[in-house]
């Protein structure tokens, strides 16, 4: 496909050439993402409501299926407000600042073995500096919101954000040494061999702690104190209305997708077959191809982020606090060197 | 190479600028931003020098960590401009001769004639395939690695001592004790009275 596009373009000058096809590639990947966020929230409403014994929307096109469709279309043609007092600048920026890192961190996510936008060597480090930009926006939006609920938000994720990508960072810390690389592709390359060579057996504390700090980065249930509705009406996002609104949640939404593949690929084999190395069942699924699994696997994380929502109260602050930093931090410490031992040895399959 | 020059100047002139703006405007918070733009362009420049662990990390410690402390702080506080900007025009010629002098100085060590391309010869370009990240590792723990221990337990004692100096005991605060409310057990909070049934009638009799 690629190679069909180069002949079209071949008339154009080299550096034109090969912008246009990095354009058409990045298209490639927003749009998708794009399309999986709007689906993302009627899954959400559709799945909380199943859990709680209600069918959900149902109204709009056949079983509610054109429901995001309706809803984008009416915060498109809602008036954008900004309060008075409000500093308008930081205002229209903070949305923006919130977007950016949350789509610019796929330009590293490899979704098959070769199906990159762009292949660099210390990915898994560029996606941790991308993603820790987004809390900026959160900040600037409950600063220049000039309202009291909104910087309290602000204050909250902020101290959330910063606390749990310590955690976060140990996690990848662990991982990439399993795996010997800080290159997205060459971490599932390192879990080839069966489900048993996945990372998340032997790095099974850390799974868990990366998927619960993923949880608290995103400001999803039960870590969203940030827009706790009971205490500080909305957080952060209270004074915002129609497209700037509909901006902070597509960077959320775009940014638990984001964590839920990045699980898959760190800890699940990625486009790995679950079937490897078990004879027969590998070679009758064969024929899926990699990024089928990868998909499968990613959209299963997603249900737990929206199971956990339907089933968990929310955390209380200093509990959030108290989690991060005396739980989950000590136990990633732990693991490092525990991880630098079982590395030295040999142990298991994995480090053999 | 014409194609990196132009993102050289565009990122060279958008760090000078904000940086001046760092210095120059008034509200604090324009400036902390100010500040985090200097940074990420900066971290531009050094991707353009094949420097791309240093750039990620100058973006992940000091744009995504530091900085956020940063704002947090200047946002939190009420900072009173007005006395602050008192005797501006009194220290100003101080000001101008240290900053003069601070120029002169560094244009003394950092000028062509120490850093020019005769005494440093232009490194030589890698290929794609060149991993920055592993060779800087290599070094940092072969031969440098004494040092970078050094380093690393000075920071660790510079941790702790702020923890110690900010620690205080207050006995007044109602924290929770989560290792003593894990270890209650039923019956030290709840005790089974066993009473033998009555009817309505008898109680009243």
């Amino acid at each position: 496909m690629i190679e069909t596009l180069q002949n079209l373009l071949s008339f154009l000058p080299e550096v034109v050439q090969s912008l246009i096809i990095i354009a058409v590639k990045i298209l490639a990947i927003v749009l998708p993402i794009m399309g999986a966020v709007a689906y993302l929230t009627l899954a959400e409403r559709k799945v909380i409501s199943y859990i709680q014994v209600r069918i959900g929307p149902n109204r709009v096109g056949p079983r509610g299926l054109l429901q995001p469709i309706a809803d984008a279309l009416k915060l498109i043609m809602k008036e954008v407000i900004i309060p008075t007092k409000a500093n308008p600048y930081l205002f229209m920026i903070a949305p923006v600042l919130a977007f950016a890192p949350a789509i610019a961190a796929w330009a590293v996510v490899p979704f098959d073995e070769g199906m990159v936008l762009s292949n660099i060597d210390a990915s898994l480090l560029y996606i941790l500096a991308i993603t820790s930009m987004g809390v900026y926006g959160v900040i600037l939006a409950g600063w220049a919101s000039n309202s009291k609920y909104a910087f309290l938000g602000a204050m909250r994720s902020a101290a959330q954000i910063v606390s749990y990508e310590i955690a976060m960072g140990f996690a990848l810390v662990t991982v990439l040494m399993a795996a010997g690389s800080l290159n997205l592709t060459e971490i599932v390359n390192a879990q080839q061999g069966g489900v048993w060579m996945w990372f998340f057996i032997p790095l099974w504390p850390m799974f868990l702690v990366y998927y619960i700090a993923g949880l608290a980065e995103t400001n999803r249930a039960p870590f969203d104190v940030a827009e706790g509705e009971s205490e500080i009406v909305a957080g952060f996002h209270v004074e915002y209305s129609g497209m700037s609104f509909s901006i902070f949640f597509l960077a959320e939404y775009a940014n638990m997708i984001l964590i839920a593949l990045l699980t898959a690929l760190m800890f699940c084999g990625g486009w790995l077959s679950p079937f490897q190395g078990i004879p027969g069942l590998e070679a009758l699924f064969s024929w899926v191809p990699g990024i089928i699994w990868l998909l499968l696997k990613t959209s299963f994380f997603l249900f737990l982020f929206l199971w956990f929502r339907a089933t968990f109260p929310r955390y209380r602050y200093d509990q959030i606090m108290r989690l991060g930093w005396k739980v989950l931090i000590p136990i990633t410490i732990l693991w490092v060197l525990l991880l630098g031992l079982a590395i030295v040895e040999g142990w298991g399959p994995w480090f053999g | 190479m014409a194609f990196e020059l132009i993102i050289f100047y565009i990122f060279s002139a958008i760090l000078v600028g904000s940086a001046l703006a760092v210095v120059v405007v008034r509200n604090p918070v324009y400036a902390a931003l100010f500040l985090v733009l200097a940074f990420f362009t900066c971290a531009g420049i050094w991707l353009l020098l094949e420097a791309e662990f240093l750039a990620i990390t100058l973006v992940l410690v000091y744009v995504g960590a530091v900085m956020v402390l940063f704002l947090f702080v200047v946002m939190m506080l009420d900072i009173d401009l007005a006395p602050l900007k008192e005797g501006f025009i009194k220290f100003l010629p101080v000001g101008i001769a240290v900053g003069v002098i601070i120029l002169i100085q560094m244009a003394m060590i950092l000028g062509p004639e120490n850093f020019g391309l005769e005494k440093f010869a232009t490194p030589e370009a890698q290929g794609s395939d060149y991993s920055n990240t592993k060779a800087l590792g290599r070094i940092l723990y072969t031969t440098y690695v004494y040092p970078f221990e050094i380093a690393a337990v000075i920071l660790l004692v510079a941790i702790i001592a702020a923890i110690a100096l900010t620690l205080r005991k207050r006995p007044e605060t109602k924290s929770q004790n989560v290792a003593e409310q894990v270890k209650v057990r039923r019956d030290d909070r709840v005790r089974l009275v066993k009473m033998p049934a009555t009817k309505k009638d008898e109680v009243q009799s």
